[in-house]
């Protein structure tokens, strides 16, 4: 690759590393937990399509860095303040209705970036994302079609639904939230600024939250602020489970 | 030393570790084998970035080729041009029929389309009928999606396109 890397180039990868990563790993907190063994099978392979995005991704972030830290650095022996995903991602699982809507709102806004990401200039990331947006689309036709399913369902369901959908929509504020980082990649030709997806992104979730009888909340100022290193309380519980084995057994092997 | 065309013999009898009626050249995932000196580069490209038989089918592409007779062998992954099941072979579509397992029938999706509660008429591997029913969008792994047969009764996998 000849382009020169910036701090906002790093920076912007690094936010797309550690999103796959964080809303990977809470997927797979599932694993042998899920209402029906068929979603257990589905939140356990859309949880391996996103580890192994994120494997992709922080490999590249580890190479654009250039210190020597390659992906299990990256992933397993940073401090909180240094990932850069969403707060969304972190969000603690709860129910099936919050995991469903929260893979929902990601996996639509997944798709979409994944789709501008094609044309990057940064080869790497442009063919991460090619291949990575073949898996997206199968994660938000899967959750869309739950989100239906549990919106328009039964009492208890839609209730729950609802509920996930009040507490997680303040948090999609974030995702498009303008920033210098964007601006710099924006303008380079990396990527878009994810602000840029805001329209795009409504007209995909708002019909499919429709059509599941959920009521979109208003907007309201609230900021969450994961994608700059200041993360929700739910974050340090994440890593302290995602870390433990590797910081306990440094280089250990399967 | 071995050459380029007696590579490609030797990878195709490498079976997928989670097909293994398929070889790893029927499923269109080495896209290259160059000679280089004594040995030989193999450039393989992952069907899914999660896929946990990646690392098994490069370790079994290196110690087919040796076995062959090769000196060095090294396996490089590229990602670009993401895989499509559109590399399949035309041969190896029955051989997964024939295991159970229905090939991909159409042509692999493009850009950020989502089709909504998506129902694929496919017909059961084992009696034929079309009386077919979706379980579950998401198999035994990632590629694959469980159906049952209304009329026989059996489950069986279907071969996503992506």
């Amino acid at each position: 690759m000849t382009m020169q890397t910036t701090p906002e180039h790093l920076e912007y990868v690094l936010r797309l590393g550690d999103a796959a990563l964080i809303h990977g790993q809470r997927l797979s907190e599932w694993c042998g937990h899920a209402p029906v063994l068929e979603e257990d099978m589905a939140m356990a392979n859309m949880a391996l399509d996103l580890i192994g995005q994120a494997r992709l991704l922080l490999s590249h972030a580890g190479k654009l860095e250039g210190q020597g830290r390659d992906e299990d650095a990256l992933a397993f022996l940073r401090h909180e303040g240094e990932y850069r995903n969403p707060t969304l991602c972190e969000m603690p699982n709860t129910d099936f209705a919050h995991t469903i809507l929260k893979a929902f709102l990601l996996g639509s806004f997944s798709l979409l970036l994944w789709d501008r990401l094609g044309g990057s200039g940064d080869l790497e990331l442009a063919a991460i994302a090619a291949k990575s947006l073949k898996e997206a689309r199968y994660h938000a036709e899967h959750t869309g079609d739950w989100v239906i399913r549990l919106g328009d369902g039964t009492e208890e369901s839609h209730r729950r639904a609802q509920a996930a959908l009040d507490v997680l929509w303040p948090y999609t504020n974030e995702l498009f939230a303008p920033n210098a980082t964007d601006d710099a990649v924006s303008a380079a030709g990396i990527g878009p600024a994810w602000s840029e997806l805001a329209a795009d992104w409504e007209a995909a979730v708002l019909p499919v939250l429709q059509h599941a009888t959920l009521t979109v909340p208003a907007r309201t100022p609230f900021q969450s602020t994961g994608k700059f290193g200041r993360h929700s309380e739910y974050m340090g519980h994440l890593l302290a489970h995602m870390q433990h084995l590797p910081r306990s057994f440094p280089g250990a092997k399967w | 030393m071995l050459t380029e065309a007696q590579a490609w013999q030797a990878l195709d009898a490498v079976e997928d570790p989670e097909i293994p009626v398929v070889s790893v050249t029927e499923l269109g995932i080495v896209r290259e084998v160059v000679a280089e000196g004594d040995g030989l580069r193999v450039v393989v490209t992952p069907t899914y970035s999660g896929c946990p038989a990646t690392e098994l089918i490069a370790e079994s592409i290196v110690d087919a080729l040796k076995a062959a007779g090769a000196g060095a062998v090294t396996v490089e992954t590229r990602l670009s041009p993401a895989w499509s099941t559109d590399w399949i072979a035309e041969g190896a579509r029955e051989k997964l029929r024939a295991y159970g397992i229905v090939p991909p029938q159409t042509a692999a999706p493009g850009g950020a389309q989502v089709v909504r509660f998506m129902s694929r008429t496919l017909a059961c591997p084992r009696c034929g009928s079309m009386r077919t029913t979706r379980l579950s969008e998401f198999g035994s792994t990632a590629c694959k999606s469980l159906y049952r047969c209304e009329d026989c009764r059996e489950p069986f996998e279907y071969f996503k396109p992506i």
